[in-house]
C-alpha cells in the first residue's frame, strides 16, 4: 500500500500542529465558536448529540494492521472502546473530548493517517472497490488512481470552497462494488481495444433529498488525462454550481438543470485548455504510485482445496461462512474474506477496540497485514490462502466476527441515526437491530438470498436507502418516528433509485412490513435463483403494495 | 415549559442549565421555566455562558413534567438526556445506573 513520503509526513504533521494551536486558542477564548467551527470541521471534528465526533479518513478503505491497532488504541484511550465504520469507508469516534482531538490526530499521523477533508465543501475521501487489488474480475487496481486523486485534492487551493461537498469513487472492474453511479464523479477503470488503461466517467450521481443517477460523460478517458479532466469537471462545477441554496448546490443539480449535453460541452471545452498542460500525468508518475500497490507475492498454496473440503464437511457453520463471506481471488489458492460487522443485534459498522485488535492480528498472521473497509460497513481481508480459511474463521468466531451473512438481508447498511447524529430525524440502528433479529435464522436468510437492505435516519441518505433493494427512510412526523419503504434501488452497475411504495410505518410496524415485502417476494419469485431485485424489476411495485396496504387507494 | 441545554465546549458533553447557573451533566438538575419571563432569563444565561466560552450549541427546549421528572418533548432531546437507545451502557443513562446502584 501507499507509504507517506517526506512531503506527506511534513504536510500532515504541519496540519496537526496548526490544528493544535487552533484548539488551544479556542479553549483559551482567543477565537470564537463562529471562527473555530469551520476550522474544526476541516479536521473532521463535528458536534453531535452527546459529544464531539471525529471522522477519520481511511483513503479508499485501505488499512494495514498497524493502522488498525492505532484505531483500536484511540477507541480505548480517548473514546468509549469502539468505533463506527461508515458508508464512506471511514471510521467515526462518537465521544472524543475536543481537548483530546489534537493528540488523537498526532497519534494518527504517526501511522500515516489523518482526518482532513472528512467534512466541508471540498473533495472528500476518495472511495474505491473494497476488493481492489485482489478480485478475480478486476481489470486493474483502482487504488493508485484514488491515491493520485487524494494527493491532488488535498487542500487543493481552487477546490477547498466548492458550492458543496464532492465525492469521487473508483472501481477497477465492470462489477461495481463502489456505487460509482451515485457519486459526484464515478470512475470505472477499463482497457480500450489497444489494451491501454483509462476510465469510463460518470458525473452528477448522488443520493440525499434529490437522488439522481450519474450521467456517463466519457466512455474512455486515457489514464494520463485523469487529473486534467477531473479539474475541468470541478472547475465548471465550481464556477456554475449554485451557492444560493445548499439543497441545490451539488453537481447533480447543475447536471440536471444545465443538461448533460451542454455541461459535457463546457467540461470538454475547459479540458481542451488543460489536457496538455502540467496536469497531464506522466506515465512514470502513474507507474511510481502503482508500484506502492503492486500485488503481493502470494506463495502457492494448492493444499487449500483439499483442506477446505474436509473442514467444510466437519463444520456446517464454517461451510456456510465460506459460501457466504468469501469471494473469488485473482490467485486460485486464495480467497477474499468479508468480516461481517453485522452480528445479530449489533449496530451495523460498529467494532470494539478488542475486535479491531483481533482483526489486526488475524490480518497480520494470515492476510499479509492488509485490511479494507467496505462502504457496506464490513471489513475485508483481501488475501487469505484458502488453506488458512478455517483458522481465520475460528479466530473471528472468538470475537463474534464470523456471522455468515455477507450480502444477505441482515447485512444491513445503517447510518448512526438519531441515536447519535445531530441531523437525523429518526433512529436507524434499532430498526436494523430488530430486522437483524427477526431474520436471524441463517437458513431463512440464505433461502431469501441476496438482498440489500439500507436504512437512513434522515433524507441526507448516509444509509444509502435510495439504492437499497429494500430502502428504509426514517422521518419525524407529529413528534414520532415514521419509516418510509422504498423498493427496487440498487448501487451496482445497474444502478437504480428505489420507489416509495406508500405511506410510512411506525417503529413498531416497520419490521413486520419488511417481513411482508420479503414474503411477497418469496411467493412471487420465479425460482430460488431469481434474487429480490430481479423479481422486483420483473414484477413492479404492485404485488408489494397490495401485500402491504391491501386496497390500492390506501397505498397512494 | 422549557429548559436550557448546550454542549460543554472542552469535551462536548451534553449539559443543562441549573438554577444556580452551573451546567449539570444530567437533565434532572435543570431549572424549569414555566413562564416566558423565566424562559427569557434562561435564554440570557445560556447566551452569556456561550459568550464566556463555557458551552456551545445553546438551545431552549420544550419539556413536560411527568411525576416531577423532566421529560423533553422531542425524541432527539430525550436521547440526548439519556444516551444512545441501542447502548444503555453509554451516556447519561449509564451514569444514572451507576449512581442508583451505588
Amino acid at each position: 500500500m501507499y507509504r507517506y513520503d517526506e512531503f506527506d509526513h511534513t504536510f500532515v504533521k504541519a496540519r496537526v500542529s496548526e490544528y493544535s494551536d487552533q484548539v488551544e486558542r479556542r479553549l483559551n477564548g482567543e477565537i470564537t465558536e463562529d471562527q473555530f467551527k469551520p476550522l474544526r470541521l476541516m479536521n473532521g471534528v463535528y458536534l453531535q448529540l452527546h459529544a464531539y465526533m471525529l471522522r477519520v479518513a481511511i483513503p479508499y478503505g485501505t488499512l494495514n494492521s498497524t493502522q488498525m491497532r492505532k484505531l483500536a488504541h484511540i477507541a480505548r484511550t480517548y473514546d468509549k472502546g469502539y468505533g463506527h465504520f461508515t458508508t464512506r469507508q471511514n471510521i467515526q469516534y462518537n465521544w472524543p473530548a475536543l481537548a483530546d482531538t489534537p493528540k488523537i490526530l498526532e497519534e494518527l499521523a504517526d501511522v500515516e493517517m489523518h482526518a482532513l477533508q472528512t467534512s466541508g465543501n471540498c473533495i472528500r475521501n476518495v472511495t474505491a472497490d473494497h476488493f481492489a487489488g485482489a478480485s478475480a474480475d478486476e481489470v486493474a487496481d483502482p487504488r493508485p488512481y484514488a491515491e493520485i486523486l487524494r494527493q491532488w485534492s488535498s487542500i487543493h487551493p481552487e477546490f477547498s470552497y466548492l458550492p458543496r461537498k464532492f465525492k469521487i469513487a473508483v472501481t477497477g472492474s465492470e462489477t461495481d462494488r463502489a456505487a460509482i453511479q451515485v457519486h459526484d464523479i464515478g470512475l470505472q477503470l477499463k482497457k480500450n481495444d489497444a489494451g491501454e488503461l483509462g476510465f469510463a466517467v460518470w458525473i452528477g450521481g448522488g443520493q440525499g433529498r434529490t437522488p439522481l443517477i450519474g450521467k456517463k460523460v466519457r466512455d474512455f478517458l486515457p489514464e494520463q488525462d485523469l487529473l486534467s479532466y477531473a479539474t475541468a469537471i470541478l472547475r465548471v462545477y465550481n464556477l456554475n454550481g449554485r451557492r444560493d441554496n445548499k439543497y441545490k448546490a451539488r453537481i447533480k443539480i447543475l447536471v440536471h438543470e444545465t443538461g448533460t449535453e451542454e455541461l459535457t460541452r463546457q467540461i470538454e471545452a475547459e479540458w481542451k485548455a488543460l489536457k496538455d498542460g502540467e496536469l497531464a500525468l506522466p506515465d512514470a508518475d502513474i507507474r511510481a504510485i502503482e508500484a506502492y500497490f503492486a500485488p503481493p507475492e502470494l506463495a502457492e498454496r494448492p493444499e487449500g482445496t483439499v483442506v477446505l473440503t474436509s473442514a467444510k464437511l466437519t463444520d456446517r457453520g464454517f461451510a456456510a461462512w465460506v459460501d457466504q463471506n468469501t469471494a473469488a481471488h485473482s490467485h486460485p489458492d486464495y480467497a477474499i474474506v468479508t468480516i461481517s460487522l453485522k452480528a445479530v443485534g449489533e449496530a451495523p459498522g460498529d467494532a470494539s477496540a478488542e475486535q479491531m485488535d483481533a482483526v489486526a492480528d488475524i490480518a497480520e498472521t494470515y492476510a499479509l497485514g492488509e485490511i479494507r473497509v467496505s462502504h457496506e460497513q464490513n471489513l475485508i481481508l483481501p488475501h487469505v490462502a484458502r488453506a488458512d480459511l478455517k483458522a481465520v474463521y475460528d479466530a473471528l468466531l472468538q470475537q463474534q466476527l464470523a456471522t455468515a451473512n455477507a450480502g444477505l438481508i441482515s447485512d444491513i447498511i445503517a447510518c448512526p441515526g438519531l441515536d447519535y447524529c445531530a441531523l437525523a430525524n429518526a433512529r436507524a440502528i434499532p430498526v436494523a437491530q430488530e430486522i437483524g433479529q427477526r431474520f436471524a435464522a441463517l437458513d431463512r436468510q440464505r433461502n431469501i438470498g441476496e438482498l440489500k437492505l439500507k436504512i437512513s435516519g434522515c433524507i441526507n441518505a448516509c444509509g444509502h436507502h435510495h439504492v437499497g433493494h429494500i430502502g428504509i427512510l426514517g422521518v419525524e412526523k407529529k413528534g414520532t418516528e415514521l419509516y418510509q419503504i422504498t423498493l427496487g434501488g440498487s448501487a451496482d452497475e445497474d444502478t437504480s433509485i428505489g420507489e416509495i411504495v406508500g405511506r410510512g410505518f411506525t417503529a413498531e410496524e416497520i419490521t413486520d412490513a419488511v417481513e411482508t415485502v420479503v414474503e411477497t417476494y418469496l411467493q412471487h419469485r420465479s425460482s430460488a435463483e431469481e434474487i429480490f431485485i430481479e423479481a422486483y424489476r420483473r414484477l413492479g411495485a404492485q404485488p408489494f403494495k397490495v401485500a402491504l396496504y391491501g386496497d390500492q387507494k390506501k397505498a397512494a | 415549559m422549557k429548559v436550557m441545554t448546550a454542549n460543554r465546549l472542552f469535551d462536548g458533553v451534553a449539559v443543562w442549565l441549573a438554577a444556580d447557573h452551573s451546567w449539570s451533566e444530567t437533565i434532572d438538575a435543570a431549572e424549569v421555566a414555566d413562564t416566558s419571563e423565566t424562559a427569557e432569563k434562561l435564554s440570557r444565561a445560556g447566551t452569556a455562558a456561550f459568550l464566556k466560552d463555557e458551552v456551545v450549541d445553546v438551545d431552549l427546549i420544550d419539556i413536560e413534567l411527568v411525576d416531577g421528572e423532566i421529560i423533553p418533548t422531542r425524541l432527539r432531546e430525550r436521547i440526548r438526556a439519556a444516551g444512545p437507545t441501542n447502548r444503555l451502557d453509554l451516556g447519561k443513562q449509564a451514569q444514572i445506573t451507576i449512581s442508583r446502584a451505588a
